[in-house]
């Protein structure tokens, strides 16, 4: 299964290289990491998604802990939480053939943030299944890619949790289940539109 | 020992900030942090620490070759629970510091290592004898810093002390840089003091937990505690004794559990695993409750773990929330110090009769035991079996036996039987062969007073042999027992059972083991018969220094009863003549 781990590491040299052992030496591949600064002073934080068997999460957090720069770990498993990435996308385009983009871009809800004579550049969050339909779409019609940059993804619990807070309750043992009526559910539900 | 006394200096460098060089910086705060001994090897990175130490009361043991720095350290750290110190130079030496750190990260030993490094301005640019150490010991330490400045040195090192004893312990390995060394700063023990120390966030000792615990045990027909190293780390001998007093459950030991559980103890059963007793194994097989103190399930004492146990509840008291369901999935985990959750748990604990499940048990030794060294004919041969069992009778269990890796290593777990914890001092998780000789030295060094047996096979020993100097040197007393079959026996012994006797590369040529003693100024004699055996050992004792006995054992001996990796626990190889074939337990 997709694994999320969301941690807080201290901001120094070869802290990421300790988070990455880890998971050579499981021979867990990492799908994505993006790490940067947090709202605690002097810590970074990082998101790392892998696939890994279900009973790997504990060994996984429970070792993560054991690094000694490492300072909290968020499994977030099946919780309740907000995900994003981000895209970069450079596409070959003429001002002959760019107005296609333009509507796709609408469609997406990305951006355009650079336009060159032959080229454009595509800017877009989402979650994943957004970046890949709009990539897909791209592919599948006549303008061609030259460049994708996706920053993996970052995630983050929904609800005022802090992990200090999840860990009081029982480390991501405990979920909250999500209610309905929670605006930032409606928000989600409405910016994470899949194009049809 | 301890010629470097400048003592009042040193602690007034620990009461009073001063300004030193990071040198005198290294050597103060392992003063302050209770260093006494030292073992290492000097090279151009790490010169100008040695140039400091003569200041300092630190007595350091200068080594034959790094690994043996390592492993001295380890044995000092097993033989005594204290912080054992490797140094190393940069390059060359801090690489043959590797073997040595990987051991003591499997057996969790608390060690320091500290290794110097070229000049911080030209780190990255392959100096001379510049090697990435931080890089190539991440996985194989608990922890490791690399230090380019003056003023990091103290806290870098106080925390790596923390590091190592803490938790889990484990080697710690400190880098400094050539100019960090010869920089100033103020040196403040106390302020160098490291931040409070973290327990793993996922220690977990609950009130549920700790009931359902008393409830399985309380329930059990068939209950076996299962006891590890983490009982001679944690200190938590008292507790499992009480425990196993009190509830008449029989205690059955790993390898390096040896020891935490007295051998003579009515309740102990023995050693489990690969080359345990036939009537533990078999016991474990048929337990419905397992105990498990400071063991981590290692593969060498589950067998295959689809048919490991599989009748038993699982109770899993461990320092270490990583080793939780890793190996094989527990019923109650109760993660902590094994002595604290130990002192939690015994209030709640009441008596009971477990006589039915130890008569069953005791029942089922009869066919084990016709097969004891007892029944090794004796008709001139000498048996590495005889050997260990008379050192074990002569020196009346008391010395401290530092084993090296292979078949004497299974023989010296089979028939010495040892009382005290820290009595065994053998690498487990490693298994590494040249281990013993060197960490001998480091638990001589700890432990002067005690007599201090290595017992080597002829391979193992030449790995790092040259540490005899060492010793010498070092005017140490350490007997020394090879027990010489002429081969690489384990594996020989692997070929004889699975590779149709294909001896391919174990037939060993050695030197005349006494006769490099005596060129070391070493007193030695060679033994071929039993008869022999105890004169020998008693001039070994006797001797006013070092002593080696060349044992000629049977060349192609093996160690049974043995689990044939990938065999489930009761499927063991036993030694031929009454029923050589695999057997099961219904056999009993
Ligand atoms: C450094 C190292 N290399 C290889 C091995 C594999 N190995 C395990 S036991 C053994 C044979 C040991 O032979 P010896 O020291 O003569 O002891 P014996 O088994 O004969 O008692 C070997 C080669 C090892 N454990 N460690
Ligand atoms: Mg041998």
């Amino acid at each position: 299964m997709l694994h999320t781990f969301v941690a807080y590491v201290e901001d120094l040299p070869g802290v990421l290289t300790r988070v990455a052992s880890l998971f050579r030496r499981l021979n867990i591949n990492i799908n994505s990491l993006t790490v940067g600064r947090s709202e605690r002073p002097g810590l970074s934080r990082l998101t790392l998604v892998c696939e890994a068997s279900a009973e790997a999460g504990h060994r996984i957090q429970a070792s993560l802990f054991k690094l000694e720069n490492v300072v909290d770990v968020d499994d977030i498993a099946q919780a309740p939480s907000v995900t994003r990435e981000l895209a970069l996308i450079k596409v070959a385009a003429t001002p002959q053939n760019r107005s296609q983009i333009f509507e796709l871009v609408e469609v997406f809800r990305a951006r355009i943030v650079d336009l060159a004579p032959e080229s454009l550049m595509i800017e877009m969050t989402g979650v994943e299944s957004k970046i890949e339909g709009l990539i897909q779409v791209l592919n599948e019609g006549e303008e061609r890619i030259l460049e994708i940059c996706r920053s993996g993804k970052m995630t983050m619990r929904r609800g005022h949790h802090t992990s200090r807070v999840l860990r009081a309750m029982g480390a991501g043992a405990a979920e909250r289940p999500v209610s309905e009526d929670d605006p930032a559910n409606a928000v989600e539900e409405s910016a994470d539109i899949e194009p049809a | 020992m301890g010629s470097n006394a400048n003592t009042q200096e040193a602690n007034a460098h620990l009461t009073t900030p001063t300004r030193l060089t990071g040198s005198e910086i290294v050597w103060a705060t392992l003063v302050g942090e209770g260093v006494t001994d030292v073992f290492g090897y000097p090279g151009g990175a790490i010169l100008p620490v040695y140039d400091a130490l003569r200041k300092f009361p630190i007595h350091h043991t200068l080594v034959r070759h790094e690994q043996g720095a390592a492993h001295m350290a380890d044995g000092y750290a097993r033989a005594s629970g204290k912080v054992g110190v490797a140094i190393a130079t940069s390059g060359p030496g801090a690489t043959n510091l590797v073997t040595g750190i990987a051991t003591a990260m499997l057996d969790s030993i608390p060690m320091v290592c500290i290794t110097g490094n070229v000049s911080s301005k030209v780190l990255g640019t392959d100096a001379f004898q510049e090697v990435d150490i931080t890089g190539i010991t991440l996985p194989v330490t608990k922890h490791n810093f690399l230090i380019s400045r003056t003023e990091e040195i103290a806290p870098a090192l106080r925390q790596a002390f923390q590091i190592a004893r803490s938790g889990r312990p484990g080697p710690v390995l400190v880098d400094i840089t050539k100019d960090a060394q010869q920089g100033k700063a103020i040196f403040d023990f106390a302020t160098a003091k490291p931040r409070a120390y973290r327990p793993h966030p996922m220690l977990n000792v609950e009130q549920h937990g700790l009931e359902s615990a008393v409830e399985l045990i309380r329930n059990a027909k068939r209950p076996i505690i299962l006891a590890g190293h983490g009982v001679t780390e944690s200190g938590a001998m008292e507790q499992v004794r009480t425990l196993a007093e009190r509830t008449q459950i029989p205690v059955a030991l790993t390898l390096l559990g040896l020891g935490a559980f007295p051998a003579s103890h009515p309740l102990n059963l023995g050693m489990m695993g690969m080359h345990g007793e036939a009537w533990v194994n078999h016991a474990i097989q048929e337990a419905d409750l397992l105990i498990a103190c400071g063991m981590r399930f290692d593969d060498r004492v589950t067998g295959t773990l689809a048919s490991y146990a599989t009748k038993a509840k699982k109770i899993h008291i461990e320092v270490d929330p990583a080793e939780i369901n890793k190996n094989v999935k527990v019923d109650v985990a109760l993660v902590g110090d094994l002595r604290e959750v130990l002192e939690e748990l015994l209030p709640r604990i009441g008596g009971r009769d477990g006589s039915a499940w130890l008569k069953t048990i005791e029942a089922s030794k009869g066919a084990s035991a016709v097969r004891d060294i007892k029944n090794l004919p004796d008709d001139g041969h000498l048996y590495a079996a005889h050997v260990v069992h008379d050192l074990w009778r002569i020196t009346e269990g008391e010395a401290v036996v530092v084993t090296d890796v292979g078949q004497h290593q299974m023989w010296e777990a089979q028939y010495f039987h040892h009382e005290k914890p820290r009595s065994l001092i053998t690498s487990g998780g490693l298994g590494t062969m040249g281990f013993a000789l060197p960490a001998a030295i480091g638990a001589k060094t700890a432990c002067p007073e005690k007599e201090v047996w290595v017992i080597a096979g002829d391979g193992g020993f030449q790995m790092t042999a040259a540490e005899l100097s060492t010793i010498v040197q070092e005017k140490l007393k350490i007997n020394i027992a090879i027990i010489n079959n002429g081969y690489l026996g384990m594996v020989r012994q692997w070929q004889e059972f699975f590779y149709e006797r294909n001896y391919e590369s174990t037939p060993l040529v050695s030197p005349d083991f006494v006769k490099l003693a005596d060129a070391h100024g070493i007193s030695g004699r060679a033994v071929r018969t039993r008869a022999e055996v105890e004169s020998a050992v008693h001039e070994a004792r006797t001797a006013p220094g070092a002593f080696l006995i060349n044992f000629l054992v049977e060349k192609e001996d093996s160690v049974y009863p043995m689990i044939p990796a990938g065999s489930a626990l009761h499927e063991m190889i036993r030694r031929p003549d009454h029923d050589p074939l695999l057997e099961s337990p219904e056999d009993l």
